[in-house]
């Protein structure tokens, strides 16, 4: 009894803070800007293919970040797990310590870094080599990316991986599987929890950004995230942000039933 | 490495900003303190960096007048603000478009001008324009033009056109403004249409003729467009007037041209919003800003253009000969000041995102 009263606080939060707020969206999507009545024309308009095309951008974008961030941060994950305790604080440390500074900050500096006679090529002229121009194209934007929420991928892998059985990798070197075997069959198969939530963790905030497309993408390439924030804040139709929003739930939300169908094998329900 | 130490400054200066605004804050709780009959009080909503601190402070000083001072980003924002209620402010300080749009939704006040009489210092052509037909609801305070800033350096030809954002000489070297509104009434101006249109035909080709310049854009920006032209990233960019004296007075290689098909012509003016709680303390404000000397201290910390020419004749020659700040009638002669668009602006918003998502 006395643990349920202390409960309610955590229910009135989530109530007013993600019951309300999505009800608002919802309601908002479904209903015409100026009669308030109901309508199905937010979601037709923002299924036009121009939407589709910056939905499907979006996503392809956070996938891409997404599988880089995977291919970075697993091996850097087990690096940290099987270095020695001195050194692993050090180098979670150094991990955690950017994420302190500003997200906005550090974007800001990428855009300073990469630009026409920015740092990264002074460096480069330095060394002979040819300048890049990556500033304001795709590739910056997946580096902004990749480099904002590379850490939301190796901390949960690494957390799993902490916690593994050692006996269980003995075991599988007793019985005669060499480093690669065992790590295809024992390591990686009990880091999927790990590596779900890292996918999650990176897609999600990656699929919604416009701050990282707006400063290294120079507003080339509209995002959802960007159109979602033009619609609330320049064109003040929310029925129709609220429309685009609700189909990129939808969307999120499908691709993580997917991811969750090949978690089954493991704990499960780490983000459903 | 100047680059950095540009941006550095530039965040210095915001850095600046928030310390004043924070200490201004404390300064202004502080006064408030210790009165004790009832406190005159006044809220003010306007841009952000659009007025010198310091007038604030001596408002206060001279009329006793609590200013509770807060500020926005965009018309938008303030609109969407103001609309919902709730924000009690008194005297607000928007666009052309965007008063015509107050006015029409009843969310603005008649001003009493017996109240104003500094009013009568603001030039007769400042007046009574189209978003306040019959100059019953705003003071003017500030105006100007967007136009084109270019790098001499890179830029030796006249610019004279909005046709040099189409060259492909300078590919990679453009910036343009991430705005709908201006991007695509530049465009319009330059196919000779009104920058008003709600015409469809004319919306598309406005819109085909952002999608060919696209290859040629280094970026769609609003604010970093300052610093990127001061560092010498692009040679072109499409800036307001304001922002480009202030680029010019950073970056002596920098110029500002107004096309000759004409432009956007915009004007900021005070208003007071409906059912204000301190309606004679708004307009004592509104007189005051409007007074010669502390317009001209305004003019001066701001940098955009005064609408009262005592005050305008008072400036430095080198700032007064500027086109950026004070552009002569004759390149004025094609421009136009933006209508509020409430019904076609979804065309816009629409023609935008075609010219966003194009490869």
């Amino acid at each position: 009894m006395g643990r349920r009263l202390y409960a309610y606080p955590y229910h009135l939060w989530t109530f007013l803070f993600t019951v309300v707020p999505l009800a608002l969206i919802v309601y908002f999507a479904f209903t015409a800007r100026d009669t308030a009545a109901f309508t199905l024309d937010n979601l037709r308009q923002a299924a036009q293919p121009v939407y589709l095309g910056v939905l499907w951008h979006s996503v392809w974008l956070a996938g891409v970040s997404t599988f880089l961030c995977l291919l970075i941060g697993y091996p850097m994950a087990m690096i940290l797990a099987k270095s020695r305790v001195r050194y692993r604080r050090m180098l979670t440390m150094l991990i955690v310590v950017p994420m302190w500074m500003n997200f906005l900050l550090r974007t800001y500096a990428w855009m300073t870094l990469l630009e026409k006679n920015g740092a990264v090529n002074a460096f480069l002229g330095f060394l002979g080599l040819p300048a890049l121009h990556i500033l304001y194209t795709d590739y910056a934007v997946l580096l902004g990316m990749v480099y904002n929420f590379l850490p939301f991928m190796i901390l949960p892998i690494y957390s799993v991986l902490m916690k593994m059985d050692k006996s269980l990798l003995e075991a599988a070197e007793d019985l005669g599987a060499d480093a690669w075997t065992s790590f295809r069959r024992v390591t990686f198969p009990l880091s999927l929890p790990g590596v779900y939530a890292g996918t999650i963790m990176v897609f999600m905030p990656a699929v919604t950004t416009f701050v990282i497309s707006r400063l290294l993408g120079g507003g080339q390439y509209m995002l959802a995230g960007n159109v979602i924030e033009q619609q609330f804040l320049a064109i003040g139709n929310w029925n129709f942000g609220s429309a685009l929003s609700v189909l990129m739930m939808i969307l999120i939300f499908l691709s993580m039933i997917g991811l969750s169908r090949y978690d089954k094998d493991s704990d499960g329900g780490l983000f459903l | 490495m100047w680059e950095v130490m540009n941006e550095m400054k530039g965040m210095k200066k915001a850095f600046f900003m928030v310390l004043l605004c924070g200490v201004l804050a404390a300064l202004l709780a502080g006064c408030g303190g210790g009165q004790k009959t009832a406190k005159r009080e006044l809220k003010v909503y306007n841009w952000g960096d659009y007025i010198d601190p310091e007038i604030l402070k001596s408002f206060e000083k001279e009329t006793g007048i609590h200013v509770v001072y807060d500020t926005f980003a965009t018309n938008e924002d303030m609109y969407v603000k103001v609309k919902a209620g709730g924000s009690d402010y008194d005297v607000v300080i928007p666009s052309d478009y965007m008063i015509s749009r107050m006015i029409r939704d009843g969310l603005v006040e008649k001003l009493d001008f017996s109240k104003i009489p500094n009013y009568a210092k603001i030039d007769a052509k400042y007046k009574n324009l189209d978003f306040d037909p019959k100059g019953e609801y705003s003071v003017p305070y500030m105006w100007g033009t967007v136009g084109i800033a270019y790098n001499t350096k890179m830029v030796t030809e006249p610019v004279d056109s909005w046709g040099i954002l189409w060259d492909k000489k300078y590919e990679k070297q453009i910036f343009m403004l991430d705005s709908p509104r201006d991007s695509i009434g530049i465009t319009l101006k330059y196919l000779g249409y009104s920058l008003n249109t709600g015409n469809e035909e004319e919306l598309a080709a406005a819109g085909k003729k952002l999608v060919e310049q696209k290859p040629l854009v280094l970026a769609y920006l609003v604010d970093e467009a300052k610093d990127k032209m001061i560092a010498g990233e692009g040679a072109l960019a499409v800036v307001w007037s304001g922002d480009a004296m202030f680029m010019i007075e950073k970056n002596k290689d920098l110029a500002y041209a107004i096309p000759k098909e004409g432009t956007n012509l915009w004007f900021d003016a005070m208003v007071i919003l409906k059912g204000a709680k301190h309606r004679a303390e708004a307009e004592e404000f509104i007189n005051y800003m409007t007074r010669p000397d502390i317009a001209l201290k305004n003019v001066e910390y701001i940098g955009y253009a005064s609408p009262i020419p005592e005050v305008a004749a008072k400036l430095p020659e080198d700032v007064r000969k500027n086109i950026a700040a004070y552009p002569d009638d004759a390149l004025l002669k094609d421009a136009e000041v933006f209508n509020d668009l409430t019904e076609n602006m979804p065309k816009y918003d629409k023609v935008w995102t075609e010219v966003k998502v194009s490869k």
